[in-house]
């Protein structure tokens, strides 16, 4: 084969590898819009009328929309008070370094790096005793301590990428502190913020362990609710179909939008 | 703050506690429950042979599959963005809606789209989840972890100065000369980084596995984190679950020391 011929066979090849990387996920999209006797047939039906039937069995039958509202108030909740905490802490490590902020950085990263099942059964204890289990709160504050270190590390490493010389010229030209920020240091960091933003949502969302040790009915998650679908409810494949098209579709928006920063998000940065 | 609840965990692990019987209460047992777990519960063993071997053939096949993605992504091609945007999809996915997706829709025997395909190929299409539970559970997280293996490694292929790869092949290497002497030399810290966070993400798979098998048939595909949430919240027994918590960070662990030590040598290249 010529050269130019390896290049073709090789684009197609990769054409070929992303379609079926992707086809689990596009054959339960188009599942959702069948009926459930069009969803088991065999050979798989490709030309039908959609129906919207089983997004309405999902928001007026399963409760959908309750498990969506926690999961949302859950994510954005926990993510916000990540930020809160974890955006001042990144300024400080970036912008006055000292001799320990090293190990303060690498004391951060040591939790996430903790297996979550180590730390569960003490936090399952203290939840039962403070009142916080099953509830948004004690999962806002759960979510919020285990996305923190990423965004420390994420805010701390676009932080470094701003020349210290912006900021001192600011403060030369009498800026206080909370001006600088407001005004210099965060805008200029604006991308990283909404890729550290959309990075946490998306963790927190996904997230299971937790979730389904944590709650039982009144702030269980999507990842719960899904979780159902492995029993008989799994017999329902479009109405299983259509929930699944709704959880995902937040967090593929929000990782396709936010990808070029993903790789420096789960590696902490190690990679950029 | 957030390194406190692993404290309680080896506070607890050296107690006797089953939240269910709470006429007994917290008796300090010693070592008596790591003895127990090590010696004494042959499920324990089978348990911590399958996290490893659910976690070495994961980081294995994630490795290669996505050292091949990447490869074939750092050419340039028309739909590029696209093809790469398609393939990072897996990977955002919610793990309990990928396992019920695949559990049901795909390696269903009678029903399921990959059995289809299969059979239409003229191969057997066998009830992959019942006969074949461990490869199964492998291939579903495999799906998933691959695109983030890709991503490491395809900035490990972006790094790659082009003038290097110009000499080389201007020194007469063929394509898999470059690959051999430049290529893959200048992978190198980026396997070890694929490894060493690899090993701490997959070794903490649970919900394909609570999902896809319960970590059945029997106890085939039960590993460290599965059996902790059961020994924890189906059995109660907070002693014995707190002692495999620990255990579990103590295999972790190395992995996360060799992650730091790369991260040390990134941050001291930025900070002054």
């Amino acid at each position: 084969m010529t050269r130019r011929g390896v290049d073709v066979a090789l684009t197609l090849l990769t054409y070929v590898v992303a379609l079926v990387m992707v086809a689990p996920i596009a054959w339960m999209a188009l599942t959702a819009f069948k009926t459930e006797p069009q969803a088991f047939q065999i050979p798989p039906l490709l030309l039908w009328r959609p129906t919207l039937e089983n997004f309405r069995y999902a928001f007026h039958v399963a409760e959908f929309g309750r498990f969506f509202a926690n999961t949302a108030a859950i994510g954005i909740g926990s993510t916000l008070l990540a930020c809160l905490l974890g955006i001042p802490a990144a300024y400080s490590l970036a912008f006055y370094p000292t001799r320990r902020t090293r190990d303060v950085l690498f004391f951060v990263l040591s939790t996430k790096m903790l297996p979550t099942v180590a730390v569960i059964v003490p936090l399952y204890v203290l939840f039962t005793r403070a009142g916080l289990l099953d509830t948004r709160t004690g999962m806002i504050l759960l979510y919020a301590m285990m996305n923190l270190p990423l965004v420390i590390w994420m805010m701390h490493s676009f932080f470094l990428e701003i020349p210290p010389e912006i900021v001192e010229a600011a403060q030369v030209d009498g800026a206080a502190l909370g001006a600088v920020f407001f005004r210099v240091t965060l805008p200029l960091a604006v991308p990283g913020l909404m890729a550290t933003v959309l990075l946490s949502i998306v963790l927190a969302w996904n997230e299971f362990f937790v979730a389904v040790s944590m709650t039982y009915t009144h702030a269980a998650t999507l990842a719960v609710f899904i979780a159902s679908y492995k029993t008989s409810e799994g017999l329902f494949w479009a109405k299983m179909s259509a929930a699944s098209l709704l959880t995902i579709t937040p967090v593929l928006l929000a990782g396709w939008f936010s990808q070029r920063q993903l790789v420096r998000g789960l590696t902490m940065g190690a990679i950029k | 703050m957030t390194q406190v609840p692993f404290l309680l965990t080896l506070y607890y692990s050296f107690h006797s506690w089953n939240l269910m019987q709470p006429l007994l209460g917290i008796r300090f047992v010693g070592l008596a429950n790591y003895a127990q777990i090590v010696l004494h519960d042959p499920i324990f063993r089978t348990v911590v042979v399958n996290t490893v071997v659910l976690t070495g053939s994961l980081l294995v096949l994630t490795i290669l599959l996505g050292l091949v993605l990447a490869l074939l992504l750092t050419r340039s091609f028309p739909g590029r963005a696209v093809v790469r945007t398609l393939l990072i999809t897996p990977f955002l996915i919610m793990p309990t809606v990928s396992a019920v997706m695949w559990k049901n829709m795909l390696m269903n025997p009678v029903y399921g789209l990959l059995d289809y395909v299969l059979r239409s190929a003229g191969l057997p299409g066998p009830d992959w989840l019942a006969t074949y539970p461990m490869p199964s559970v492998i291939a579903i997280v495999a799906w998933e972890w691959t695109p983030f293996m890709m991503l490491i490694l395809l900035a490990g292929l972006q790094s790659i100065p082009l003038e290097l790869l110009d000499a080389a092949r201007a020194d007469g290497a063929g394509p898999l000369g470059v690959f051999r002497f430049v290529t893959l030399p200048h992978l190198g810290v980026y396997f070890q980084i694929a490894i060493l966070l690899g090993t701490i993400y997959l070794v903490q798979v649970f919900g394909e596995i609570f999902v896809a098998t319960s970590g059945g048939p029997g106890i085939a595909t039960t590993n460290l984190p599965y059996y902790i949430y059961l020994t924890g919240f189906q059995y109660w027994t907070i002693g014995s679950a707190s002692a495999m918590g620990v255990i579990t960070v103590v295999l972790t662990m190395f992995a996360a020391m060799g992650f730091f030590r790369i991260l040390a040598g990134a941050i001291t290249r930025v900070t002054p």
